[in-house]
């Protein structure tokens, strides 16, 4: 596989660490936004491979795991109407909401579809002219044109019995809303290579300059991972702060303009709730005038839901990095990938599901023979 | 619906009663003479010898001597025809499979139909035909059946169930519960081709591919192993639902014991990885329908490895990792890049990321 092996490499992967073991000389706390990132750290185990003084933590860049509790129930109950098509993406279907997910729903006879883009949530509107198809339209910068393409397409076609149930957010104002808190320990930044690769760069100098942070556009991949921490760390030590492109592969300054017209014309920035952090200002976008019709908030008008996060639930202390998942008293006890009580636990994007499922509630002990047997 | 390898029901040479009706009413379940005519024109034709043809309530079959191993698994698969195969073969061939890695020689089989009013006859000849077609090649006999009608929209088509007789061989005492500290870890070949194959045709996932289903009957590789290492072979395991992770991680539960695999080792082909990757996927927890997962004794595994090498189903065989003392119950896989990670059990189906 082009473009994913060279960057999987063991032996570079084993030197970059160790380039990151000798500029290292104090303690460095860096997030990676994006849960795809946390993924990929777990399950490569990059942060075994980083000096002790280097933590990563993990950051709020998981779609699932962020979409308000009040959201899912929304999603439910749309799911639950009789002549309605809800199309998602796979990893939403297990997300909780108060009273249970949309795997639930279909169970009980409504029509939940998973699909793998918007584009056919639009075509399943045009073959069912006799049913409301409604997308699940969350996540970050990288999904919304792909949404934001299905309502322009929509509309275009005059389709009636197509919306877009949305919650987009943005990484920007959460980076701002991290910094701003007086408990936030986080001295760097890996920003969302995929966010990067529609958006560009362009909005993080000036994060960089007002709180004095390195920020390191970043990939997916064990090589790009390390490579972007290793460049965090020598900004750190360095004592300097400013962004640079780690995954320049993929992302440009300036992004892919033609996304962003397109996102333009579709969305207006919006004041958006995170599940678990509360409100941040002009932190999302929703349809905008010319495309509100669109909206599957105002086709269905939802009422009497009654929405209850679990008290046990610790998922918002993790996304803002305040505790480590093992640090939640449910984590692997009342909640697991199986009875998730925070969508945290979902997605495998999810910082605690990662932790749960390769072990990382394990002490140290009961791992300790998986090293020494290759030692 | 994609359905690759169904043939038009003009192709197939079949007698003239079943014409009366291309496609299946409820009558064909009802008992009467369209069920006698779909199980003489279809049936007996297809699976013919002697046990099924005395058309008995119960076959009469003479296993020989020895105890008996008897498997069931049902079939749901959708689309009915994909890349490399179909619910015909997958049928056999799972049930085959499941008696092969029990340390039995599989030797007959019963099949049972649930068929949606509605079903096209053409399609259900083809699914018959290769029934028959993995029975031969698997060497088992197709001895009793049963069919039912669904009204339309209350069933998918089609669905089978296959049951299974075979004979546990002379001395053998493999289980998933007998892999011991030191044992080495093999696989017959590439994971996750099976699964990748169905994702790859099924309704709103169409990629273009190569991916072919891997469905095969094992019992013919599992025979020369064990006839080349004996009792040298503690357990084996066809990695079905679930993939080679949920594989591993039960018989690591079964036996009480850890299992080390490490990463680069598990042959993967590139399509699958490929396909994986842009779904979100890990490719060890796809399913497989055509690969076994050996534990053998450390001085044992060379000649396991060569012996399924030479066999053209484990040409791709590899030795994945050991049984280490450490970390009971457990399934640790050493990643590319030198680090350590648990592999869990996975919860339900895989599902692909939002992004």
């Amino acid at each position: 596989m082009r473009y994913l092996n060279e960057f999987r490499d063991g032996e570079v992967a084993q030197r970059m660490a160790r380039e990151i073991w000798q500029v290292a000389t104090q303690p460095w706390k860096i997030m990676e936004i994006c849960g795809g990132q946390t993924h990929s750290i777990i399950r490569n185990g990059i942060d075994q491979m980083l000096p002790p003084g280097i933590e990563m933590i993990h950051g709020p860049g998981c779609p699932v795991c962020v979409t308000p509790l009040s959201l899912i129930d929304k999603a439910l109950a749309i799911a639950a109407q009789p002549g309605v098509i809800f199309c998602s993406f796979g990893d939403m279907l297990r997300v909780p909401g108060t009273d249970g997910d949309l795997f639930q729903i279909k169970g009980r006879g409504g029509d939940v579809r998973v699909v793998y883009s918007p584009l056919h949530a639009v075509e399943l509107a045009v073959k069912n002219p006799d049913k409301q198809v409604v997308f699940f339209g969350v996540g970050f910068e990288t999904t919304a044109p792909a949404n934001a393409m299905s309502v322009h397409l929509a509309k275009r076609r005059g389709l009636r019995n197509f919306s877009l149930l949305v919650s987009h957010v943005l990484v920007p104002p959460a980076i701002e809303a991290i910094m701003s808190s007086p408990e936030n320990k986080v001295q760097a930044f890996l920003a969302a290579g995929h966010v990067c690769s529609v958006m560009g760069f362009w909005e993080y100098p000036p994060l960089a300059d007002q709180f004095g942070i390195p920020i390191v556009v970043t990939g997916f991949e064990p090589l790009d991972l390390l490579d972007g921490i290793r460049r965090a760390v020598i900004q750190l030590e360095n004592g300097e702060h400013h962004v640079e492109n780690a995954y320049e592969r993929i992302v440009t300054y300036a992004g892919n303009l033609e996304a962003q017209r397109l996102l333009a014309e579709v969305f207006e920035l919006t004041d958006r709730a995170w599940r678990g952090i509360g409100v941040i200002p002009n932190s999302g976008w929703r349809l905008n005038d010319h495309y509100r019709a669109f909206d599957a908030e105002q086709r269905f008008q939802i009422s009497g839901i009654r929405t209850e996060e679990s008290h046990l639930c610790k998922a918002g202390d993790v996304l803002r990095g305040a505790i480590k998942p093992a640090g939640c008293a449910a984590f692997g006890k009342e909640c697991t990938p199986r009875h998730p009580l925070g969508a945290t636990m979902v997605s495998s994007e999810g910082a605690c599901a990662a932790y749960f499922n390769y072990g990382r509630y394990l002490s140290a002990e009961d791992l300790a023979g998986a090293g020494a047997a290759h030692a | 619906m994609p359905n690759q390898g169904a043939p038009d029901f003009s192709n197939w040479s079949c007698p003239l009663p079943l014409r009366d009706y291309p496609t299946i009413v409820m009558g064909h379940g009802g008992g009467g003479k369209l069920g006698n005519e779909l199980v003489e024109h279809l049936f007996l034709p297809a699976f013919r010898n002697p046990a099924l043809e005395n058309l008995g309530d119960a076959a009469v079959i003479e296993p020989g001597s020895g105890r008996l191993a008897m498997s069931t698994d049902s079939f749901v698969v959708q689309p009915l025809f994909f890349p490399g195969g179909s619910i015909g073969a997958l049928a056999v061939n799972g049930t085959v499979n499941d008696l092969a890695v029990s340390g039995a020689d599989p030797k007959f089989l019963s099949a049972s139909f649930i068929l949606e009013e509605g079903f096209p006859l053409a399609q259900l000849a083809a699914i018959v035909e290769a029934m028959a077609d993995a029975a031969a090649k698997a060497g088992v006999r197709i001895v009793t059946g049963d069919t039912k009608v669904v009204e339309r929209g209350h069933g998918d088509g089609c669905y089978i169930n296959t049951a299974g007789v075979g004979v546990i061989r002379q001395g053998m005492s493999v289980g998933p519960n007998r892999a011991q500290v030191g044992d080495v870890v093999l696989v017959s070949g590439t994971i996750g081709d099976h699964g990748m194959a169905i994702m790859s045709v099924r309704e709103g996932l169409e990629f273009e591919s190569q991916i072919k289903s891997d469905c095969a009957a094992l019992n013919g590789m599992i025979a020369d192993v064990l006839d080349s290492a004996g009792s040298s072979v503690h357990a084996m395991r066809d990695p079905t639902r679930g993939g080679l992770a949920s594989t591993l991680n039960e018989i690591a539960t079964a036996s009480n014991v850890g299992i080390e695999i490490e990463d680069d080792k598990v042959p993967v082909r590139t399509e699958v990885q490929s396909a994986c990757e842009l779904l979100g996927l890990d490719p060890l927890y796809v399913a497989n329908e055509g690969k076994a997962v050996f534990f053998v004794a450390p001085e044992a595994a060379d000649r396991v490895l060569r012996c399924l090498r030479s066999h053209p189903l484990g040409s791709d065989a590899a030795i994945i990792g050991s049984i280490p003392v450490q970390h009971p119950r457990m399934l640790v896989a050493r990643t590319a890049i030198g680090a350590n990670r648990v592999i869990a059990t996975q919860i339900g189906e895989q599902l692909p990321r939002i992004c």
